[in-house]
């Protein structure tokens, strides 16, 4: 049996007769009889290389795919090998939330500093410490914007399925109403956002680039959500926001978005990182964790978690949120990556996924997997394909995880990672598929 | 200290990647960012220093006693870490094929089968990425419960006064109304003012149990009972299950619903903040609500249904934090049965240990046996020598030693909460009594000298106010 | 109606007849020593409509927040800005420096002159 337990058995004895207490069963006397259980149905307990063989057993009846060509939300991208020896260190994994400011200033710089990256990558004012991943990132910054009178939510169909999904769950919980935005070839239609808008909207949240990997239009549905007295939220991808117009720039109130793409392995879907930015004036509606600069008694400068007023240990039921832990640990990943690349760093990822994307798109069109949409994309596009599974099937014999089957197509997806040898290979072998 | 962007220095990179190997794009000018972005250029070198240093700047349970209540801030056994961090669940993409992924969804399956066995559920949901979205989880499924047969007139959820912040603050997340109830003399839930809040509206209960002063609601199947007859459905918070696992289980005392906090009770890390993991169980009756998509076993193997049309969504993307899953379920693995029951009876007896050391100087609220934690209250010293219950925590620090939680629970004035956990050693804990003997002292010969404390630190006491009235919440260069 | 003395609620707040036809709404010099240092003061908007002894507003601390009841009925026809930027000018003169002002006072709470109001203070400690 495995245990990290101290205590030996004199002194366990030791502590009881302190008690006064003949056995450890009388610490649970007030536990009534009726619900104590005699013994759990687990199995026995193990040596640490008895539990390694279990767990690796399993880990090695995954396949990891050496080439990978899906993101759709989650996305492989080279991890500086910094990162993840600053994430190993072992205090900030067995640290806590920064409660006790004066022992804790090395996180709460590291959060600072994060916070500080975000909102530059973003151009937004303000950035809380992290929340749990996109998704739930979206549906805190809808809630942001909830009103009395503007309690109409307004989502463009574009965005992520698993996002929408989880804007309407909050959604339905709190008794907001939730609007599709639907789309038209392959963007917001825009024209059917004008004439859905009404001044009971409290918010349109647009994501950039979509879910087909397309380029928004952000400027205009800002334009559109504040013509209606709502908010604008922008949903974006890190690695894009290097190159592509930044919600400051396109005048959003709130950016949110997944933080996955800065550092964090992909480890079947968690844990990730939620993003959280805004502008000045809506400081005070984030939730969650927020590190602030101040002094100690001395003047020197300090860091301590502040806003906490907002917060639901202090408001409690009036709370907006009950938020009250950060993805820390994968913040700082974050931090480390964005500043191992610095801003050329970040632009040449962001311009090596667009262009290896642009290269596949062409190869893939030249062998008859045309696109589905026109215009502008970042690193996803989306092929026409009726039957994508044999393609797939192909591919995946060959070591190589293809895109993702989506309604009508496939969804792809190209990193810096990916060589032209590897996309060379792809089209080849989806020629070869298809001429079957 | 300086900042990461004052040891900035243009020009400085790191070498990462190869040149791309296929013509390069741009964006139409329309479209490109124009705004520089503002991020650090650093050496390796520099990168690696300035994270050591801020590193040192930190407290971690590698770096000494850290007794915070309510935390659970047990050892973090590192098999856990290597474990998750195996290529085979590091580098698989959360859409591959379900064929390609089976040893995860088995992994999945397995905790679910042990969690279960530990809280006495049925099924389990591993999407919420801590407690407090474990709670927004739980309390959706007794709203979609009740939605579901018509009853939607059951508005509110009774939260005790004793509650962590969260339980109301989720509440009100749902639409429905927190009904606050006082604590009994004892420090419990109070049958009788229970009895007059329960009625036709009433959806729910949330609980902590043990609660959030350490002690066990030894009324629990009155509790639960009451509530039921009620048509209301019982939640089980499981910030406090340290306590009591292997022992006594939820699902035996009348809960419908748990949610677990893994980086509390199953020793995975806590980051600084997270990620955590809050995976919900249930009963077998709330299960078709449950976030979608699930694992379910089919034949030899394991795949996720997705069809699931009573659930109430989801409420994150994928499947939860995976990794921090593993490393739970290693820690189960590792300890089983016999290790399971050891832990929380360690935890119990180290917590009465301190509890009934500390008594001979510090006033215990509500002094009784205690299970994991204790709560005690400085309002004495407070009145007689002006000492906080801040003041006692800083000046732990500079013993080396993390304080424990202050001013929770509100029911306790000047609170102070003492959870040792099992992973400490009677030695550690006896250093730690004798500096909180110790400082108590001070406190009464010398009170003056506590409210400078801590001198050790980096910095001084900071300034709090200054830092929320005008805040400062990025490096404005 | 001429400009007349401030009269306090029991939960601290201050009304003053501004004889305009508008009234100022402010906390008294008590409740902000009480309440500490305060560090931001959510306030209502314009055009809110207020409800006597109904909470309006809110005024934090670092670790607290308290809720700041309407001492009338009427409607926000002014709030003072200078508080979201300076919360702490509330702990300096709480008297010289109003919340929000009411039109179309309809209904007043149960007020007390300050010498009342100091006696009940004396009373509660």
């Amino acid at each position: 049996m495995g245990s990290y337990i101290p205590s030996t058995p004199e002194q366990r004895r030791e502590m009881l007769n302190f008690l006064g207490l003949s056995d450890t069963d009388a610490l649970f006397d007030e536990i009534p009889a009726a619900v104590r259980v005699n013994a759990l149905d687990l199995p026995k307990g193990q040596s640490e290389l008895g539990v390694r063989r279990q767990m690796e057993a399993m880990a090695a009846k995954n396949r990891v795919f050496p080439t990978i060509f899906r993101g759709a939300g989650a996305y492989r991208h080279y991890i500086p090998s910094i990162v993840k020896s600053v994430t190993s260190k072992e205090t900030f994994i067995t640290t806590y939330t920064p409660y006790q400011a004066e022992m804790s200033q090395g996180v709460l710089q590291s959060i600072f500093e994060y916070q500080t990256m975000i909102c530059e990558l973003t151009g937004m004012d303000v950035s809380n410490a992290s929340t749990y991943d996109g998704a739930s990132a979206a549906a805190e910054a809808v809630a942001m914007c909830r009103e009395r009178k503007r309690r109409v939510a307004y989502i463009s169909a574009t965005t992520q399925p698993d996002v929408i999904d989880t804007v309407r769950t909050y959604c339905w919980a709190a008794g907001e109403e939730l609007v599709i935005v639907p789309e038209k070839d392959g963007r917001t239609d825009t024209e059917a956002l004008s004439t859905l808008l009404n001044d009971e909207a409290a918010c349109v949240y647009v994501q950039q680039p979509n879910y087909y990997g397309l380029v928004e239009d952000c400027e205009a549905i800002g334009q559109m959500a504040h013509e209606a007295g709502a908010k604008f939220i922008m949903g974006i991808n890190p690695i894009a926001a290097a190159v592509l117009k930044s919600p400051g720039e396109c005048g959003a109130d709130i950016a949110v978005g997944e933080g996955q793409p800065l550092g964090l392995s992909l480890s079947f879907g968690g844990p990730y990182l939620g993003f959280m930015t805004a502008t000045k004036a809506m400081m005070r509606k984030l939730p969650g964790r927020i590190v602030g600069e101040t002094t100690d008694k001395e003047g020197n400068r300090a860091y301590v978690l502040t806003l906490q007023a907002r917060e639901q240990h202090i408001r409690r039921e009036k709370a907006s949120s009950n938020l009250c832990s950060n993805q820390a640990l994968c913040a700082l990943a974050a931090g480390v990556y964005m500043a191992a690349m610095g801003p050329e760093g970040m632009k040449q990822v962001a311009t090596q996924c667009m262009s290896k994307a642009r290269y596949l798109a062409a190869g893939l069109e030249g062998i008859g997997l045309h696109r589905a949409h026109t215009g502008e994309f970042f690193h996803e596009f989306v092929t026409l394909c009726d039957h994508p599974q044999p393609l797939l099937d192909a591919l995946e014999q060959a070591g190589i995880l293809g895109g993702l089957p989506v309604e009508g197509g496939i969804l792809w997806c190209v990193t810096e990672m990916n060589t032209k040898d590897e996309m060379d290979r792809v089209i080849e072998i989806c020629r070869e598929a298809m001429a079957v | 200290m300086k900042l990461i962007f004052e040891k900035s220095v243009p020009g400085r990179r790191l070498s990462l990647l190869p040149d791309c190997d296929v013509p390069v794009c741009k964006l139409p000018e329309s479209l490109r960012r124009t705004t520089p972005i503002g991020l650090p250029e650093m050496s390796e070198n520099e990168l690696s220093r300035h994270y050591s240093a801020l590193e040192r700047r930190s407290f971690g349970v590698n770096n000494g006693f850290y007794p915070l209540g309510s935390c659970t801030m047990k050892y973090n056994p590192r098999i856990n870490d290597e474990m998750s961090a195996l290529p085979g669940f590091a580098d698989i993409h959360p859409l591959q094929p379900v064929h390609t992924v089976q040893g995860a969804l088995e992994a999945l399956a397995l905790a679910e089968q042990l969690l279960c066995e530990i809280t006495g559920m049925d099924h389990m949901t591993f999407q919420p990425a801590a407690g407090a979205h474990g709670e927004l989880t739980g309390i959706l499924l007794i709203k979609r419960y009740h939605a579901e047969r018509g009853d939607t007139e059951r508005t509110e959820i009774i939260v005790p006064d004793s509650a962590h912040g969260t339980n109301p603050a989720t509440v009100s997340m749902t639409g429905m109304t927190a009904v606050s109830i006082e604590s009994g003399p004892d420090g419990r839930v109070d049958l009788d003012k229970l009895k007059a809040v329960v009625g036709p509206k009433t959806a729910g209960l949330m609980l902590t149990n043990p609660n959030t002063l350490g002690l066990f609601e030894k009324d629990i199947l009155e509790i639960t009972d009451i509530i039921h007859k009620a048509g209301g459905l019982v939640y089980y918070d499981g910030a406090n299950l340290n306590a009591i696992m292997g022992i006594a289980r939820p699902g035996d005392m009348g809960f419908d619903c748990v949610h677990l906090n893994l980086h509390k009770t199953f020793s995975t890390p806590h980051g600084g903040g997270g990620p955590g993991s809050g995976p919900v169980g249930c009963k077998d009756f709330l299960a078709p609500y449950l976030p979608r998509p699930v694992v379910e076993k089919e034949g030899e193997g394991y795949t996720l249904d997705y069809e699931r049309p009573l659930s109430i969504g989801r409420i994150k993307t994928f499947y939860g934090n995976f990794a921090i899953v593993l490393r739970a379920l290693t820690y189960v693995l590792t300890l089983g049965r016999e290790g399971i029951k050891e832990a929380s009876t360690q935890a119990v007896l180290n917590a009465n240990y301190m509890r009934k050391k500390l008594s001979e100087c510090y006033d215990i609220a509500y002094d009784y046996t205690c299970m994991h934690e204790f709560v005690m209250t400085l309002s004495g010293l407070k009145k007689e020598k002006g000492i906080t219950a801040a003041d006692i925590a800083k000046a732990l620090i500079d013993r080396g030693i993390h304080p424990p939680t202050m001013y929770f629970p509100l029911i306790v004035p000047e609170a102070l909460m003492i959870e040792p956990v099992e992973t400490e050693s009677k030695e550690t804990m006896d250093e730690a009594i004798e500096a909180l003997l110790d400082i108590y002292k001070v406190a009464c010969a010398d009170p003056e000298s506590l409210h400078a404390a801590p001198l050790t630190t980096p910095v001084g006491r900071v300034d709090e106010t200054a830092a929320a009235r005008h805040p400062k919440l990025r490096y404005e260069g | 109606m001429g400009k007349s003395e401030r009269l306090y609620a029991k939960s601290h707040e201050w009304l003053l007849d501004l004889g305009d036809g508008t009234f100022a709404v402010g906390i008294s010099d008590h409740a902000q020593s009480e309440l500490g240092d305060l560090v931001f003061v959510n306030l209502p908007e314009v055009g809110d409509q207020a409800v006597a002894g109904e909470p309006i507003a809110d005024v934090e601390s670092v670790k607290a927040v308290s809720d700041i009841y309407s001492p009338a009925t009427g409607t926000v026809v002014a709030i003072n800005e200078l508080l979201l930027d300076t919360p702490e000018a509330l702990n300096e003169n709480a008297l010289e420096n109003y919340l929000f002002k009411l039109s179309d006072v309809t209904e007043r709470s149960e007020l007390m002159d300050l010498a009342a109001y100091e006696q009940y203070v004396k009373e509660e400690a």
